[in-house]
């Protein structure tokens, strides 16, 4: 391999060829600061505009301050990261940034998670040296994201994200000068918009520009209301991250912590959107058999590939987007979903609680599932299946709010009957997990025979788009997976050119899946902590005792005392959904 | 133009049409046919002539004669005596403003004199719409010569060995740049031709494309033929309808005269040209910038390396040359390297045309080689300083170019010792300014449009540009203070150093050189609260002189905040509270009894 030779901070170093200087001085442990930057080693994901210009050093023998994020080193360049050239710079740099923002750190979303705010502290300024106008917009409230201007940086990572890895093409830079700013076209309102609500710009907004619609305090309000039944489900990916926001190493799983801290503020039940997963599995793994054996039986018009639906900015995606596809994706409402729809029903007629005095509060990875929620068909008679989706990140404030110390919490146990849920229902937090636990009950019900292995390694990983065969005892199963919309774009595409020869595709909107959901803690570009947190899932399944959704007691229950059996009218009429062309 | 006896050659520029140049030629056309000459006489458009100053300018040949300011009504005066008679209308031929002689030929004035016109040779001569004048003045010469005689590594080192040099602004070796694309492998290529021109008040590639089109296309086609391209693009503004229109036209008929498509000339290359429009961004005048203008992207740089001819237009290698630049390449394969190579300085080759505006008596277009002294362009060509007021600066490159001041009138025109002096080459753009300029005003003029213009991608350029102007603005008003200065100088250099584009990086030199070289004037602001030039409204003070003042009201009446007070005979008063410093009281005065300090 080609190599470098160079000198960083008076240090020589050999790095490869084609390297940046960002790079090479990391690898000798100079960190060079960095705002707009940002990279997703090994997913492909990386935010390069070379804008903020605060990575700026002195290379010797150049006109200009070359930005480190940006510029190639060179065999013999001579580099200064801190010279006083470059320090004046890069002050002067963030300081400017600072005077055209509100700064109103004390009371700001994002205080304490904000990289500007490290910036300043890290290049210790104390004075803004430049005063004047400031940029003012007008706040743009959706069903799921706040989008507050004002604290725009111009790093452009929402727009990468927004229209290279989720091609979606939302946001884009508008106007010009002073006056540019990230936006929808035309300034319009992002809930008038394609917008999925992934909330991907919202997990690497650097500031407090982009944020989840806070609904904290109405979950407090509900809490205090003594006529009201209060209680909460939480999903799988909540578990293997929500430790990072109390200094936790990520990848610590903290379910027993998070079931305590969920009752100590005041939860009357507190359950698991596992089950619902495996619910879900139960529905879905049903529809995907009946499609195959229909398939298998010569029926032409029958739908294939079938196409997971679990995941709501997925399902707004091909509605805006392929909507000629809308009878593919599975009709399975989502694990969240099916929840609200069995404690409101289910639950609530076998507790002898009114629906109106129900609360259903979820505790999500995921912004979209706020607008989720608020979809029309998720409400009877105006009343909402789930009340509130609070994200990880918004649960972390509320066990502070409560003066809880979570790391002193001792670990407690779901509550039942909802609460049960089996390692399969885990792995939903996961990319390839809904689709591996499809598999081992489909393949259970489709062969009648046990699985031979209950870990299928080939449908798990990172890689943007995965596909592998499972024998399903003699019929090779095709499977796709893809996480990412852009990644499921280009499925999508291959469906509809004809090329696809699929059996079932699974489909999440975020990198990772839900461990790397817009609700989650921020990674700030670290890739290693969506890794860590996708290790820890398997763990959890790992250490279940059952691990296929068919065998969950509490769903077997659920079928026989309430639903009858999976794709029954009465599932049909609780657990599925349908599909609207938004074109 | 060999069946006419007499052409009459109207400038058919955007400035003199703005003039009624439609008007004046429909005239004379009808003035021919009325009196019979129709077969003897042809009114031809052409395009600028240069001394836009003195337009609508109409030239009758053989004859030679130049007429400046002409209008409609002088068509039949024209015809009458000139065509028929043979009687140069005296009154509309250009006066030397030294000698108070009329002067019938254009070689004798000034203003043409000093000027070599190569980029420019054909504007004014030709009809711009009409391929056979463009061939029978060597058009499309240089593009056979190329197709049937050199290879593209010999016409490559025809360019090099000339010494051309972008006329872009940047400056960068056309031959060298051509060298590097073509020795990019890849299966598809482009040549572009930047014609954003942006710089306000700025005409040289406009005129060039509205006065000779097919020299621009001639030199891409070679450009083509030499890095190994098939498609060229031109990049152009809509506010140019002109010359996109007479571009579209010279398009057109070289297709028709096979000098552009498949196999050219017989000998197999092929090459096609498309217009692309742009939006009027100045900064899509960057070549990163203007290709993904082209791409359908927002038009914004983005970092080099890559540099456009490893990757460019959709990812491809693209040889991204100026209008200007262009216009000399069929000349120089014409002509020869070394003819253009002796022209010019040891570093910068040929000619440099030049918009020449501001306070100046011949403003217009104008050619000189590389090496004439700003002197010599602004006192011979320019004709001095309009009014006989005193030249206090001349500012070149564009709006990110620097002030310079007398010292520098004796320095000769070139990239390197402009940039030595504290300015820059640019595009091309050349603004004198007189004692009346306020120099703190004219640098918060410049980066007023900077400002407006920077993409707004790199923090320093879109909030460093925005926080100078506004410290300027502070200065202007009246509320500046002496360490301004020093702000402004921290924060122009840290713009300059960190900004991602050229624009950014050289946005601040305005305020840079004038901070230099008129320091004064700044300090008169911060510290005196006094306008030396008098132009900053908030500084100035309007006063009546007690003696002078009759009492004759006219002021009092006039004043349209009621400022003035006074008993009729008796001497009126300002009241500077409420004085708006509008200036009616000091124009309505008839006895020169109000005083500006």
């Amino acid at each position: 391999m080609d190599t470098v030779q160079l000198t960083i901070d008076n240090k020589p170093l050999v790095v490869k060829k084609g390297a940046t200087i960002l790079e090479a001085a990391k690898s000798i442990g100079v960190h060079i600061p960095t705002l707009c930057h940002m990279k997703l080693d090994d997913m492909n994901i990386e935010n390069k505009p070379g804008g903020c210009r605060v990575c700026v050093v002195e290379v010797e023998g150049r006109r200009n301050l070359a930005p480190a994020c940006c510029t190639e080193v060179a065999d013999g360049m001579v580099v200064h990261s801190h010279s006083i050239r470059a320090i004046n710079a890069r002050r002067t740099v963030v300081e400017l940034i600072l005077s055209d923002h509100p700064a109103d750190c004390l009371i700001c979303a994002k205080s304490g998670n904000c990289e500007l705010q490290d910036m300043a502290h890290h290049l210790g300024i104390r004075e803004i040296h430049y005063k004047g106008e400031q940029s003012t917009y007008r706040e743009d409230t959706s069903p799921a994201i706040i989008r507050d201007v004002d604290k725009c940086i111009m790093c452009r990572r929402c727009e990468m994200m927004c229209n290279e890895v989720q091609t979606v093409g939302v946001l884009s830079a508008i106007n010009r000068g002073f006056n540019s700013v990230v936006s929808p076209a035309f300034e319009m309102n992002l809930d008038h918009s394609v917008c999925t609500y992934c909330g991907q710009c919202v997990a690497v907004c650097p500031t407090g520009a982009l944020t989840e619609v806070n609904q904290t305090n109405n979950v407090v309000r509900a809490l205090s209301d003594p006529s009201k039944t209060v209680i909460v489900q939480t999903a799988p990916a909540v578990r293997a991250a929500l430790g990072e926001e109390f200094g936790m190493e990520p990848g610590t799983l903290v379910t027993g912590k998070l079931v305590s801290a969920l009752r100590s503020l005041g939860f009357d039940k507190v359950f698991d959107t596992d089950f619902a997963a495996d619910l879900t599995i139960m529905e879905e793994g049903t529809e995907l058999l009946n499609r195959l054996t229909k398939f298998l039986e010569g029926d032409k018009d029958v739908q294939l590939p079938i196409l997971t639906s679990c995941c709501p900015a997925w399902v707004k995606f091909f509605e805006h987007q392929f909507p000629q596809l809308k009878d593919i994706p599975s009709t399975a409402r989502s694990p969240q979903q099916m929840f609200g729809s069995i404690a409101k029903t289910y639950f609530a007629e076998k507790m002898g609680i009114k629906r109106e005095d129900l609360v259903v509060v979820s505790i999500m990875p995921c912004v979209a599932k706020k607008y989720e929620c608020g979809r029309d068909e998720f409400k009877v008679d105006g009343n909402p299946d789930v009340d509130y989706a609070l994200t990880t990140r918004e649960l972390a404030s509320l066990i502070k709010l409560a003066n809880i110390n979570f790391s002193r919490l001792s670990n407690e146990d779901f509550d039942q009957p909802l609460g049960e849920s089996t390692g399969a229902g885990v792995i939903f937090g996961t990319t390839g997990g809904v689709i591996e636990a499809a598999v081992r009950t489909a393949y259970e019900l489709y062969t009648k025979k046990p699985l031979p292995k209950i870990d299928f390694n080939e449908l798990r990983g990172m890689e943007g788009i995965r596909q592998a065969t499972i024998d399903f005892d003699g019929f090779p199963i095709n499977i796709g997976i893809a996480h990412g919309l852009g990644n499921a774009r280009e499925l999508l595409n291959r469906i509809t050119a004809g090329e696809s020869n699929f059996h079932a595709i699974e489909i999440m909107s975020c990198p990772g899946g839900c461990i790397g959901g817009g609700g989650q803690p921020y990674h700030h570009g670290n890739v290693d902590i969506l890794k860590k947190r996708q290790m820890a899932i398997y763990q959890e399944d790992g250490n279940k005792k059952i691990r296929k959704s068919h065998e969950n007691p509490y769903i077997i229950q659920l079928y026989e005392e309430f639903l009858g059996k999976p794709m029954s009218e009465k599932a049909h009429q609780l657990l599925h959904t349908e599909y609207f062309d938004r074109t | 133009m060999t069946d006419y006896k007499m052409h009459l050659l109207i400038c058919g520029g955007t400035g003199c049409k703005a003039a009624e140049s439609d008007e004046i030629k429909k005239s004379l056309k009808n003035w021919i046919d009325e009196l019979g000459l129709e077969d003897d006489a042809q009114v031809v458009f052409t395009g600028c002539f240069g001394f836009c100053e003195k337009g609508p300018i109409v030239k009758v040949m053989p004859d030679n004669t130049f007429y400046v300011n002409v209008k409609p009504d002088d068509a039949e005066e024209i015809v009458k005596e000139h065509l028929l008679k043979g009687r140069p209308v005296q009154r509309l031929l250009y006066t030397d403003p030294v000698s108070k002689k009329a002067i019938s030929d254009s070689k004798g004035m000034n203003f043409y004199k000093k000027q070599l016109r190569i980029a420019l040779r054909n504007c004014g001569f030709i009809n711009p719409e009409s391929i056979d004048e463009y061939i029978s003045r060597d058009g499309y010469m240089a593009l056979g010569k190329c197709l049937g005689e050199l290879t593209p590594d010999e016409t490559i080192k025809e360019i090099k060995d000339s010494g051309l040099r972008g006329r872009g602004g940047g400056g960068f070796p056309t031959g060298l740049k051509w060298e590097i694309t073509r020795n990019v492998e890849s299966d598809e290529k482009y040549v572009v031709c930047n014609a954003d021109e942006g710089d306000p008040g700025a005409f040289m590639d406009r005129s060039i494309l509205e006065g000779d089109p097919h020299s621009v296309i001639e030199a891409m086609a070679i450009c083509g033929y030499c890095i190994g391209a098939e498609n060229g693009l031109v990049y152009i503004r809509a506010e140019y309808p002109l010359a996109i229109e007479r571009l579209k036209i010279a398009l057109n008929q070289a297709r028709e005269y096979g000098l552009l498509g498949e196999d050219i000339l017989g000998t197999g290359f092929n090459f096609e040209i498309d217009i692309r429009l742009g939006a009027g961004a100045f900064v899509c005048g960057e070549e990163t910038a203007l290709i993904h203008s082209m791409e359908g992207l927002r038009g914004e740089p983005t970092f080099k390396p890559p540099f456009p001819s490893v990757s460019g237009y959709l990812g491809k290698p693209t040889n991204v040359n100026n209008v200007e630049t262009f216009a000399n390449i069929p000349v120089i394969l014409n002509k020869g390297a070394s003819w253009f190579s002796k022209i010019g300085t040891e570093k910068s080759k040929g000619t440099k045309v030049f918009a020449l505006a501001g306070k100046i008596n011949n403003v217009g277009l104008i050619e000189v080689p590389m090496g004439t002294t700003l002197r010599e362009v602004i006192y011979d060509i320019g004709g001095g300083i309009k009014d006989g007021k005193e030249f206090k600066s001349v500012q070149t490159g564009g709006p990110s170019g620097g002030c310079l001041t007398k010292d520098f009138l004796d320095t000769p025109i070139d990239y390197d010792n402009l940039i030595k002096a504290g300015s820059m080459m640019g595009s091309g753009g050349m603004i004198v300014m007189d004692e009346d300029d306020c120099m703190v005003s004219i640098a918060k003029f410049y980066l007023e449009f900077t400002l407006e213009e920077s993409c707004g991608k790199c923090s320093p350029c879109r909030i460093g540009n925005k926080r100078l102007h506004e410290i300027l603005e502070n200065i202007t008003n009246g509320n500046g203070k002496e360490e301004d200065l020093e702000r402004l100088k921290l924060l122009s250099n840290v713009i300059k150093d960190t900004s991602l584009c050229g624009l950014g990086q050289s946005s601040p030199n305005p305020v840079l050189s004038t901070i230099l070289n008129f320091e004064d004037e700044y300090l008169a602001h911060v510290n005196e609260g006094k306008c030396p030039a008098g132009q900053c409204k908030a500084l100035l003070k309007y006063e009546i002189i007690e003696d002078l003042c009759t009492g004759c009201t006219l002021c009092f009446r006039n004043c349209p905040v009621g400022a003035i007070t006074g008993e009729r005979r008796q001497p009126h008063y300002i009241d500077q509270s409420l004085c708006i410093k509008c200036g009616v009281c000091y124009e309505k005065c008839k006895f020169n009894a109000i005083r500006l300090s």
